[in-house]
């Protein structure tokens, strides 16, 4: 009697693409709005991006509702913080926490692939990188998702990350202007959606600086 | 004196995997569902199958949810009636509170997602893809959940065959503000062509209208069809060797 084999898996990817880049006192986080399964497309108009905390957004792509799971848990351990705290969560304290959540799952994991962005404690822009088991470090530019491999060597040719062997350590921040990292991050995603099939629609982009949080948005091919 | 206790659970013993979903029996096929200028407008056929058997030809796969939506299924039927179970639950105990309060549909699918996701963390799913649409306070709503858990509103939304041959035709021809009788033959141009090409679809039909003033479903009823199309009857003409 051969024990019989389930035949559905509890994950899948639901595609897109996901940068963040961080800046001298600002830090830019985009998203495509496509959500995929298998070769279809679900819809067109879905939000990757999560604001955890005033200086904190996530932006995840993978299996979307694991994502969403994952939002909720530390949108929640978020409110206890500040009912606790009297203070909102700094990013790289967040950072940890959501290190913490992914681990804690180890043996089950969040498919999500995160990067998360925001302002440490000096107003200085910064980016965390993830795998979807809590791995992370904090760099001055990163990109997750099925775009990622498109993405990245370009970012590391225009933005020249100092290697993290350096003595001192040298900064990652880019010193590019805030409209020159949008543009370059606009760049980014017309350049993935022509040749990864699950990235398109439509980019958004989420910008933190010391004045606050705004968005911005921009039409991505849709084929 | 010795006493052997046995620890069994679903991962070790191996006959506890019959309590646990594996594969669907009797089956239901796509649910399709637009917003209209009303509301929402959602049709479903009335087939159950199991397997390539067409066992039940009056199986209803959509209900009425609480004052305000209406959830349609496609996949397990057992699971949809499970599910309807939950939601009586739901309802009712909201309806106890008696403080004029009622779920709207975004709070009914939010429900079905943690729902879903949860089975699905259990290993143990309820095999279906639901389509939660409704009104309140003038505000429409259309929803989806898979078997896993993955959700998303749209403007409209289709399970199983009806995403790929039915949102396809809805992309290019939905727009805001259709009347109930374009909406209707919106619905109707998918669900023939969901006829004529998905093996599990049945000519039997109904839609189901929802608008703040409640829902009314159709009595059932069949579409009309041609099969005389030269592409029906020369198939391969033009493509020699295919089929």
């Amino acid at each position: 009697m051969v024990k019989e084999q389930a035949n559905w898996s509890p994950y899948d990817n639901n595609g897109g693409t996901v940068v963040a880049i961080a800046g001298a006192d600002y830090c830019v986080i985009a998203s495509d709005t496509r959500m995929s399964t298998g070769y279809s497309i679900l819809t067109r108009d879905y939000s990757k991006i999560c604001k955890l905390a005033d200086k904190s957004v996530m932006a995840s792509s993978g299996f979307q509702a694991d994502v969403r799971a994952l939002q909720k848990v530390l949108a929640a351990r978020h409110l206890t913080y500040q009912h606790q705290h009297n203070k909102q969560m700094s990013c790289p304290a967040m950072a940890q926490l959501l290190s913490n959540t992914l681990y804690y799952k180890r043996f089950f994991p969040y498919y999500a692939f995160n990067v998360l962005g925001g302002l440490d404690n000096e107003g200085k822009g910064c980016v965390y990188t993830y795998d979807a088991v809590g791995s992370y470090e904090r760099v001055g530019y990163s990109s997750q998702g099925s775009g990622a491999t498109l993405i990245t060597p370009f970012l590391d040719n225009q933005l020249k990350s100092p290697s993290p062997l350096l003595l001192p350590a040298k900064d990652a921040v880019t010193p590019l202007s805030e409209t020159e990292a949008i543009d370059l991050v606009k760049t980014c995603f017309a350049s993935a959606t022509e040749r990864d099939i699950y990235t398109g629609d439509r980019l958004e982009v989420v910008i933190l600086n010391a004045n606050g949080l705004r968005r911005e948005y921009m039409e991505l091919r849709k084929d | 004196m010795s006493e052997s206790v046995q620890v069994t659970n679903n991962l070790t013993n191996p006959e506890a995997s019959s309590q646990r979903t594996l594969y669907p029996y009797v089956t239901g096929t796509s649910v399709v569902a637009i917003k209209y200028k009303d509301g929402i407008l959602m049709a479903a056929d009335m087939g159950g199958s199991y397997g390539s058997t067409l066992r039940y030809k009056s199986v209803e796969r959509m209900k009425s949810v609480g004052k305000h939506s209406v959830l349609g299924a496609s996949g397990e039927i057992s699971d949809f009636q499970e599910i309807l179970r939950y939601l009586d639950e739901l309802i009712l105990h909201d309806n106890m509170w008696d403080d004029g309060n009622s779920l709207g549909p975004k709070e009914v699918h939010n429900y079905l997602t943690r729902l879903m996701y949860n089975r699905r963390n259990k290993f143990n799913p309820l095999w279906n893809s639901l389509v939660l649409g409704g009104v309140k306070n003038g505000q429409k709503y259309l929803g989806s959940v898979s078997m896993i858990g993955v959700h998303f509103e749209d403007n409209h939304v289709a399970t199983g065959f009806g995403n790929h041959l039915a949102r396809p035709i809805l992309r290019d021809e939905w727009k805001e503000d259709l009347s109930f009788e374009e909406g209707v033959k919106l619905l109707e141009k998918c669900m023939r062509v969901l006829l004529y090409r998905d093996r599990s679809a049945v000519n039997k039909l109904q839609i189901a209208k929802l608008t703040e003033e409640g829902m009314t479903i159709s009595q059932p009823y069949s579409l009309k069809t041609f099969w005389g199309y030269g592409a029906f009857q020369n198939p391969t003409v033009g493509a020699e060797g295919s089929w």
